[in-house]
C-alpha cells in the first residue's frame, strides 16, 4: 500500500464518518428510526438529481442540499402515510423507500443521456466512492463532525429525555418536536454526507452497527455514544486501510464487514450482555441442579428406610431420573470434593454436611408443594413438577419467608416431614 | 423537597375541564366533559377500557390536543403551571432497555428546573436519591432501569414525579406507594382499575366513560347506579364492587 | 413476440409474483424483511455463481434463497436474543450479508459477468434478447421462462397453504393453537420471498423490488377487506403500474424499472387520496360531518 494523498484522505474521511455516524446511530437505534434512516438514504438519491438538473452544478454542497431536501421530505411523507392512513410504520418505510428511489434512478438515467449530464458522476451517490473523495469534502465532513458534536454535547439531557420518554418531555414544556426535527435532520445530514462514501444500501449499517456494538458494552447513554463513534471511527479506519491494501475491496463494504464482525464479538463476548457468558451461566445452572437432585435422591433414598448416610449402589440412583452413570459420577465428582459426598466404588453415600445440604433442597421442594396446595388450591398431583424447578431457583430467604407465612408447617400436602434447617 | 405543609392552599380548582371534547380521526374518545377537581384530593379517575381516562390526562398535560373546549390547572392554562404538575406515565410507554440508570430517570424530573445548556450536577443527583429513598428504593439508583422488576419501575417513575416538586400529580398508572406524596394540599389524580380499593385509598372519584358520568366525594358518587351507568352493567367485578363499597359504608356507619 | 412484449409480459409476471408474497408480508407487518431479503440475497446470487458459472443455474437460485432464509433466522436470533430490537436486526444484518456480497463481485469481477448496477435496478430492457436454447432451437427469452415458472409456484404454494397463510397473518397464536406451526409456515413464506426476489432480481434490481412488493399491496390494504379480494387487487395494481412505468420510461427515455416503481408510487398516491373508505378526502369528510354528530344521549 502506498501512502498517497488518496489513501489519507480517505482514512480521514471513512474515520469521522465512522465517528459522527456512529454516534447519531445511538438516537437512530433508540428512537427505533433504524429503518427510518435506511429510508432516508434511499430518498435522498432524488434530491441530488433534482439539484442537478436546476444548477447544472456538480460541487457537493448543492447536491448535498438537494439530498438534504429530499431526504427530510421523504421522513415526512412517512409520518403522513403512518398518520392519515390504515398502513402501518414498516410498510410506509418500505413505500417511500423504494418510491423515492425509483424517482431517483429515473432522473438518473434520464440525466446521463442528457449531454451534460454524461460525466456527472452523480453514479457515486448509489454504491459511494470514497476514492474521488478531495480535499473539499474532507473540509466538509470534518464541518458536520463538528456540528454533530457540538449539538450532541450541548443538547445532551434533552436528546436523551426526547428518546426515553417523549410524552414526559412534553409534560415539562420542552420543545419536544423542534427537537426530534433536530435529531432527525442531523441525522439526514450524516446520511447525505455519507452516501458518496458508502453508498444507498450500506449508509444504514454505518449508523447502526456501531451503536448496535455499543449497546452490548454499557448501560448508560453517554458511554454508549463515546463507545459507539469510537467504534464507528476504528472500523472506518481500518476498513479503509484494508481496501486500500488488498486489491478490488471497495471501501464501503469494508468498513461495514469491519464493523459487523465488532457487533458479532460484543453480542457474544460483552460482559454480562454476551451470549457465550450466558450459555456458560446456563451450563453452570443445569450441573448445580444435577447435583442438588443427586443429594435430594440419596436422602429421599435413606427416608424410605435404609437411612440417611447409608451407602445406596449407582445402578439405584440411576433408576430414579433414568440418568447415565457416567453423568451421575460426573455430579458427583464435585460433591466428593466438596465433602459432601463419599465414594466407594459404585456406592455413594451422604456425609453428614451431605445430609444437611440435602435436606435444605428437600425443604424448598415440600415447602413449594404446601406453599401451591394452600394458595392456589391444586390438588396434590399437580404439585410435585413445579416444585421440581423451583427448589433449584428459590433462595434461602425467599424460603424462610415462605416457611413463616405458612405458619411452620411439618409436613407437606403428600404428608411427608419437611426437613427443618439443623439447629 | 416539600417539607410537609409547605404548599400553602391556592383556594383554586386544581384541575378546571370546560366543554372538552376529544377527537382520534373521526372518533370521538372524550365527549363534551365537564369536570372540576378541588384541590388537596385523593382522586380516581374509573372507567372501563377505552373510556378515555389517559386521554384525559394527557389533555391535561397538552400532550393531545383537543377539539373544542378548554382546560385550566389552577386557573391558568396549563403551559403556565407546568411546573406545578408532576406526571407519571404509563410503564408500557418507554422501552426500559434503554440505556440509562434508575437515578438518570428520576434527574429527568428535574430538567424543567436544570434549564437550557447545563448538565445536572450533584445536587440534582441528590435530590434524585431522596426522592428514591423516599420509596424505599435508594439501593437501585445505580441500577439498569430494565434490571428493576415491574413494580420497581413503577417507583422510579413515581420518584421522577416526587423530584418534580408538584402540588398537583397526574398519574396514568395504579400505584402502590401513593401515600409518599399525599399532604394536605397536594392533589394527586390517579388512572385507576382496582374498583374494589377505590373507597379505601380515594376521597374523590371521576367515573369516566367517553363522556363524565359523575365526579365527586366517594361516598356521594361511587354508587351501584353510577357504575352501572359506567360499565353498562355487564361486569361481576362491579357487582363485587359495589358489595365491597356498601359493606365499608356499612361498617362506617357503625 | 416483440420486445415490447416481452418486457411487459416479463414485468407483469414480476409484479404479480411480488404482489402475492407481498400481500402476506404487508399483513405481518414484515414489508421492510422483504427489504433485508432482498439485499441479502446478494451473496448467494455471487456464490452461486461462481460455482456455476452461469447465470441461468438453478444452484444460483438455490444459493440465494438459502441466503434468504438465513437472513431470516439471523434477524430473528438477534431479536429473541433481547440484545437488539426487531428493526435494528434488521438494520444490521442485510448491510453485512450485502457488504460481502459486493466485495465477492467486485473482487472476481473478471470471472463474474454480474454488474452491480444491474443487480441493483436491473435491466428489463434487455431481457428479450437473453434467449434460452433447449438442443439448437429457441424456446423463448430466458425471462419469462423464469419469472413465470416463479409465479406458477407462488401460485401452487399459495393455493394450497392459503387457509394456513391467512390464518398466520391474522393471528399467529391461534395458528399455533390449532397446530399449523406458524414458525414453518413463517419459513415457507420468506422461502418464497427469497425465490421472487431472486426471478425479480435480474429484470427489476434489487431496490425496486422492494416496490413491487410493498406498494402494489399497500394499494390494496387501502381499497379492499377482504383477503382474496386484496391478493387479486395486489395483483391488479402491480400490473397497472408495469404498463404506466413502462409507458412513463419510454416518454423519460429512463431506466424501466425506475418507472415502473414511480408508477406504483403514483398508485398509491391515488388510493391514499381517493380510496371511499380508507383515503384521506374520505376520512375528512367524514370527519366535517362527525362534528355536530354524536348528540347528547
Amino acid at each position: 500500500m502506498e501512502w498517497t494523498y488518496t489513501v489519507r484522505n480517505v482514512l480521514v474521511g471513512s474515520s469521522l464518518l465512522g465517528l459522527t455516524g456512529g454516534v447519531l446511530g445511538c438516537f437512530a437505534l433508540l428512537r427505533r428510526q433504524s429503518l427510518l434512516s435506511d429510508a432516508l438514504a434511499h430518498a435522498a438519491l432524488p434530491g441530488v438529481c433534482v439539484a442537478f438538473l436546476l444548477t447544472g452544478s456538480k460541487s457537493p454542497e448543492v447536491l448535498l442540499a438537494g439530498a438534504m431536501v429530499a431526504g427530510i421530505l421523504g421522513a415526512f411523507a412517512i409520518l403522513g402515510v403512518i398518520r392519515n392512513s390504515r398502513i402501518k410504520e414498516d410498510a410506509a418505510i418500505g413505500i417511500i423507500l423504494s418510491v423515492f428511489f425509483g424517482i431517483g434512478i429515473v432522473l438518473l438515467t434520464w440525466i446521463q443521456k442528457l449531454p451534460s449530464g454524461n460525466q456527472s458522476g452523480l453514479d457515486r451517490f448509489l454504491f459511494g466512492q470514497a476514492a474521488t473523495m478531495g480535499t473539499d469534502d474532507i473540509r466538509l465532513l470534518s464541518a458536520v463532525t463538528l456540528l454533530v458534536l457540538f449539538a450532541v454535547v450541548l443538547f445532551f439531557k434533552e436528546f436523551k429525555l426526547v428518546s426515553f420518554d417523549h410524552g414526559f418531555g412534553v409534560s415539562l414544556g420542552l420543545p419536544v418536536k423542534l427537537l426530534e426535527f433536530g435529531l432527525t435532520s442531523l441525522l439526514v445530514l450524516v446520511v447525505v454526507i455519507g452516501l458518496q462514501m458508502v453508498g444507498v444500501v450500506l449508509m444504514v449499517a454505518t449508523l447502526l452497527t456501531p451503536a448496535a456494538a455499543a449497546r452490548q458494552w454499557t448501560d448508560r447513554l453517554g458511554a454508549m455514544l463515546l463507545v459507539s463513534g469510537g467504534i464507528g471511527a476504528v472500523s472506518g479506519s481500518v476498513g479503509s486501510l484494508a481496501s486500500a491494501t488488498i486489491p478490488r475491496v471497495p471501501t464501503g463494504p469494508a468498513i461495514v464487514l469491519v464493523s459487523s464482525v465488532i457487533l458479532v464479538f460484543s453480542l457474544m463476548l460483552a460482559p454480562r450482555r454476551g451470549m457465550v457468558w450466558a450459555m456458560l451461566q446456563d451450563r453452570l445452572v443445569e450441573r448445580r441442579i444435577r447435583r442438588e437432585n443427586l443429594l435430594k435422591d440419596l436422602y429421599l433414598a435413606g427416608e424410605r428406610g435404609i437411612g440417611f448416610g447409608s451407602w445406596v449402589t449407582l445402578p439405584i440412583l440411576m433408576g430414579y431420573r433414568g440418568l447415565s452413570g457416567s453423568g451421575l459420577l460426573r455430579s458427583a465428582r464435585r460433591l466428593v470434593k466438596n465433602s459432601l459426598l463419599e465414594r466407594s466404588g459404585d456406592q455413594l453415600r451422604l456425609t453428614a454436611d451431605g445430609i444437611r445440604e440435602a435436606a435444605k433442597v428437600v425443604r424448598k421442594h415440600r415447602l413449594w408443594e404446601s406453599y401451591l396446595s394452600r394458595r392456589l388450591e391444586l390438588p396434590p398431583d399437580h404439585l410435585h413438577r413445579d416444585a421440581e424447578m423451583m427448589e433449584h431457583a428459590l433462595s434461602d430467604e425467599v424460603v424462610d419467608d415462605l416457611d413463616r407465612r405458612l405458619g411452620y408447617p411439618e409436613r407437606d400436602p403428600h404428608g411427608k416431614p419437611i426437613p427443618r434447617e439443623a439447629s | 423537597m416539600t417539607g410537609a405543609g409547605a404548599v400553602p392552599k391556592t383556594g383554586l380548582p386544581a384541575v378546571e375541564v370546560h366543554d372538552l371534547t376529544v377527537a382520534y380521526r373521526s372518533n370521538p374518545v372524550l365527549w363534551d366533559v365537564d369536570l372540576k377537581v378541588p384541590e388537596g384530593r385523593l382522586v380516581a379517575i374509573v372507567g372501563p377500557n377505552g373510556a378515555g381516562k389517559s386521554t384525559l390526562l394527557k389533555t391535561i398535560l397538552g400532550q393531545v390536543r383537543q377539539t373544542t373546549g378548554w382546560v385550566q390547572v389552577y386557573g391558568e392554562p396549563y403551559a403556565t403551571r407546568r411546573s406545578w404538575v408532576g406526571y407519571v406515565p404509563q410503564r408500557e410507554s418507554v422501552d426500559w432497555d434503554f440505556p440509562t440508570l434508575a437515578q438518570d430517570v428520576v434527574t429527568m424530573g428535574l430538567y424543567g428546573r436544570i434549564g437550557w445548556l447545563r448538565r445536572p450536577g450533584r445536587r440534582h443527583r441528590e435530590i434524585a436519591l431522596s426522592c428514591l429513598e423516599r420509596l424505599g428504593i435508594g439501593h437501585l439508583a445505580g441500577r439498569q432501569i430494565s434490571q428493576l422488576s415491574g413494580g420497581q419501575q413503577q417507583r422510579v417513575f413515581l420518584a421522577r414525579a416526587l423530584a418534580q416538586d408538584a402540588r398537583l400529580y397526574l398519574m396514568d398508572e395504579p400505584l402502590a406507594g401513593v401515600d409518599a406524596t399525599t399532604e394536605k394540599a397536594i392533589t394527586v389524580v390517579v388512572v385507576h382499575h382496582d374498583l374494589q380499593t377505590v373507597p379505601e385509598y380515594f376521597d374523590h372519584v371521576v367515573l369516566l366513560n367517553m363522556r363524565l358520568v359523575a365526579a365527586g366525594a366517594v361516598e356521594e358518587v361511587f354508587t351501584a347506579e353510577n357504575l352501572q351507568q359506567t360499565y353498562g352493567g355487564r361486569s361481576s367485578i362491579l357487582t363485587r364492587a359495589a358489595e365491597a363499597l356498601f359493606a365499608s359504608k356499612a361498617t362506617l356507619k357503625e | 413476440m416483440s420486445d415490447t412484449f416481452v418486457i411487459l409480459l416479463v414485468g407483469c409476471m414480476v409484479a404479480s409474483s411480488c404482489a402475492l408474497v407481498g400481500t402476506f408480508l404487508v399483513l405481518r407487518k414484515m414489508a421492510l424483511l422483504g427489504d433485508a431479503i432482498s439485499h441479502s440475497v446478494l451473496p448467494g446470487i455471487a456464490i452461486g455463481f461462481l460455482l456455476s458459472q452461469s447465470r441461468s443455474s438453478l444452484v444460483m437460485v438455490v444459493g440465494a434463497g438459502a441466503l434468504g432464509v438465513l437472513t431470516v433466522f439471523l434477524v430473528e436470533r438477534l431479536q429473541r436474543s433481547g440484545r437488539l430490537y426487531a428493526d435494528a436486526s434488521i438494520g444490521v444484518v442485510f448491510p453485512a450479508l450485502f457488504a460481502v456480497g459486493v466485495i465477492l463481485i467486485s473482487r472476481y469481477a473478471s470471472m463474474i459477468d454480474l454488474d452491480l448496477d444491474c443487480v441493483l435496478y436491473g435491466e428489463i430492457a434487455y431481457t428479450p434478447w437473453d434467449l434460452v436454447v433447449v438442443a439448437g432451437t429457441t424456446v423463448g427469452p430466458r425471462a419469462v421462462w423464469v419469472t413465470g415458472l416463479t409465479l406458477l409456484l407462488n401460485l401452487v404454494v399459495i393455493g394450497l397453504f392459503f387457509k394456513e397463510l391467512k390464518l398466520v397473518s391474522f393471528d399467529p397464536g391461534l395458528c399455533e393453537a390449532l397446530g399449523f406451526r406458524p414458525v414453518r409456515l413463517h419459513y415457507l413464506l420468506m422461502a418464497l420471498v427469497s425465490v421472487t426476489v431472486v426471478a425479480a432480481f435480474e429484470s427489476v434490481g434489487a431496490i425496486l423490488v422492494v416496490a413491487m412488493l410493498v406498494v402494489p399491496p399497500c394499494v390494496a390494504y387501502l381499497l379492499v377487506d377482504r383477503l382474496v379480494l386484496m391478493l387479486a387487487t395486489a395483483v391488479a395494481s402491480g400490473c397497472i403500474a408495469v404498463f404506466a412505468g413502462y409507458g412513463l420510461a419510454r416518454v423519460l427515455d429512463g431506466s424501466i424499472a425506475g418507472g415502473m416503481a414511480v408508477a406504483a408510487g403514483g398508485l398509491f398516491i391515488l388510493a391514499f387520496l381517493l380510496s371511499p373508505r380508507y383515503g384521506l378526502i374520505a376520512s375528512w369528510i367524514r370527519r366535517r360531518r362527525a362534528v355536530g354528530r354524536y348528540p347528547a344521549q
